[in-house]
């Protein structure tokens, strides 16, 4: 237990010490400084408190005087649920005690106020006891002593106890001032009243809980819409403001619609998917999108039975967008398809497009070391490249890694 | 061959008139599902082109409220959207092809007489969703041929999804192209047919596996 630690370091002056507090750290702060364990000194409390008060006088003085160690942050109050009820019962006693003490020296008006006082006090401190906890969050640091979760009837009938506690006071007041048999008329009147008030304006408070609702919702909706507008500004609208400026250049206005639509895309489809997992789906759209907006070439990607890639798969993505670098340069700007299948650890890409073909026995030196990057990068990592020219013209790359041809 | 358009775009509406002019019959356009309805069921049009997102239930609407009145009638999808789930709710609500808006004027009208002529047009893309809804293995007892692609019908569509025509898949596959046909048709069937509950909710489960793995 954190109590029982002894001190890290003697300090210079007496200060409380609220990592270790019970109360306010006092009893610590003066174990600490002493060098004696904080036990000892709360026991010393508690005896001098139980011999006429003093204590509590004392260690009320040194909460007032004892500056708090700086620097610390104060421990999470021990107590909460069942202990509330205890700090209930404590605050009680300790207002009892204090009373006896006022009685003992002399300092009196009657007798008759000693119950509902220490009444009064037992339930304001559970009620406060509650509400501060209720309000505020755990500290970060509270896992060392995780506090017992509350569970909403226990928190309400612990509220609810504070409240009978408080009406209690009142009822002994007035019985022992003999008011109780007046107060009754006024209570049934006060009763009355409020069932009245309520019955008028039980719809009106429904209607004020259900329009805050709405609201609410409403305000919900409207940020979605500011964020809407804001990412629609930022791009769309910038787009179409220079595809206008560019109407001359056709070429220049397609590539500007295929980049943004692509953009559009994604950040429509951005819920479903975490933005920084590359997936051979992503990867492949983003090496797409790189070419186009560099060749001005559409490249269409379809993927199917998309999957999180591996050194492999990286590979095969590199060799891909190889491939749809050499047919954005060199097939004569006609559309480009990619096709990416994963399926039982087996990937294949198909990149294909409708150029003027691809002789291997003419290939020039500048476009060997090009083909080195996608057929000799796969050869490399354990897959293959087919670069062939099927029947119907053009090109087509076929890039496979994993299932059977490892 | 008589078509009407159904887009609730105005400027995509003129666009592909401009483009079809001449190449086939255009007998309406409609900006909606009423006025699709109202136009499809006083023109008897051949082929409808049919897009996905409309308000009001867009084209599945559409090819609800009509396709019982004019079953002559033959729908293709047509649409931006990238949305598997949607695109094969219209092809299961009885479209019989979906291609992209992007597609040229000349493709839109061969798509247009291959769909007239009743064989299914499939885009590459709507290939790699089928692929996508078909891939995995099948739910226990339903109907197994309905609920599974033959490995002549997947190398048909991955050869789609990679972008050939059908002419050269007959070529690659050494097969008829009227052969092509009937897979493309088979699958489409099956699309429409099979009672995989995933075909209707796998995008969401898709997305919702990514963001697991």
């Amino acid at each position: 237990m954190a109590l029982m630690e002894s001190a890290a370091s003697s300090p210079r002056t007496i200060r409380r010490d609220p990592e270790r507090r019970l109360i306010a750290g006092v009893c610590a702060g003066i174990g600490r400084y002493f060098g004696i364990d904080p036990l000892w000194v709360r026991v010393a409390f508690v005896a001098a408190s139980a011999a006429g008060g003093f204590g509590i006088v004392v260690y009320l003085i040194g909460w007032v005087l004892m500056p708090a160690e700086e620097g610390v942050e104060p421990a999470p109050r021990r107590w909460s649920g069942r202990a509330s009820i205890e700090v209930g019962a404590g605050a009680g006693l300790l207002l009892l005690s204090l009373l006896l003490v006022l009685r003992a020296v002399g300092i009196w008006f009657s007798d008759a106020i000693v119950w509902p006082l220490v009444l009064v006090c037992a339930g304001a401190a559970l009620l406060w006891r509650q509400s501060m906890s209720d309000g505020a969050a755990a500290p970060p640091h509270a896992t060392r002593h995780p506090p017992p979760r509350d569970s909403e009837r226990a928190r309400i009938s612990r509220t609810g106890l504070g409240i009978a506690l408080v009406i209690a006071a009142g009822i002994v007041f007035l019985q022992a001032t003999g008011a109780l048999s007046a107060a009754r008329n006024v209570v049934l009147a006060v009763l009355v009243v409020a069932v009245g008030l309520s019955v008028i304006f039980a719809p009106l408070t429904a209607r004020l809980v259900r329009s805050l609702s709405a609201e609410r919702a409403e305000r919900i909706r409207s940020q979605e819409r500011a964020e809407m507008a804001a990412h629609l500004h930022d791009s769309v609208l910038q787009t179409l403001a220079l595809m206008q400026k560019r109407a001359d250049d056709p070429r220049e206005v397609a590539a500007l619609a295929r980049r943004q639509e692509r953009e559009l895309r994604s950040w429509l489809s951005r819920g479903t998917t975490t933005p920084d997992e590359r997936t051979l789906a992503t990867a492949l759209e983003a090496a797409a999108d790189e070419i186009e907006r560099e060749h001005g070439v559409p490249i269409d990607v379809v993927a199917v039975g998309d999957a999180p890639l591996d050194a492999a798969g990286e590979a095969a993505v590199a060799a891909a967008r190889e491939a749809m670098l050499n047919a954005s340069k060199f097939a004569g700007g006609s559309p480009v398809d990619v096709y990416a299948e994963s399926r039982d650890g087996r990937l294949e890409i198909f990149v294909r497009d409708r150029g003027p073909g691809f002789d291997s026995s003419a290939i020039p030196d500048d476009r060997r070391g090009v083909r080195d990057s996608i057929v000799g990068r796969m050869k490399r990592n354990g897959g293959r490249a087919v670069i062939r020219t099927p029947e119907g013209g053009g090109t087509e790359v076929e890039i496979v890694v994993g299932g059977e041809e490892q | 061959m008589r078509i009407a358009i159904v887009d609730d775009h105005q400027l995509f509406r003129s666009g592909v008139r401009a483009e079809l002019e001449g190449l086939v019959e255009i007998v309406g356009d409609a900006d909606g599902v009423d006025s699709a309805e109202r136009l499809i069921l006083d023109n008897s049009p051949d082929v409808v082109l049919l897009d996905v997102h409309m308000p009001d239930g867009g084209g599945v609407e559409v090819i609800r409220r009509v396709a019982p009145e004019r079953p002559g009638t033959r729908f293709l999808a047509l649409s931006v959207s990238d949305d598997a789930e949607d695109v094969i709710a219209v092809i299961r609500a009885g479209a019989r092809g979906y291609v992209t808006k992007t597609i040229s004027g000349d493709e839109l009208a061969d798509a247009i007489r291959r769909v007239h002529g009743g064989d299914a047009v499939f885009s590459p893309r709507l290939a790699g969703f089928v692929l996508d809804a078909f891939a995995g293995a099948p739910p226990a007892p339903a109907d197994a041929e309905l609920d599974q692609l033959t490995p002549r019908e997947r190398e048909v569509l991955q050869h789609i999804a990679r972008g050939y025509m059908y002419k050269e898949i007959a070529h690659r596959l050494d097969i008829s192209a009227k052969t092509v046909e009937a897979h493309v048709s088979a699958v489409l069937r099956k699309l429409q047919l099979s009672s995989r509950h995933e075909l209707s909710r796998w995008a969401a489960e898709r997305h919702l596996l990514d963001a697991d793995s």
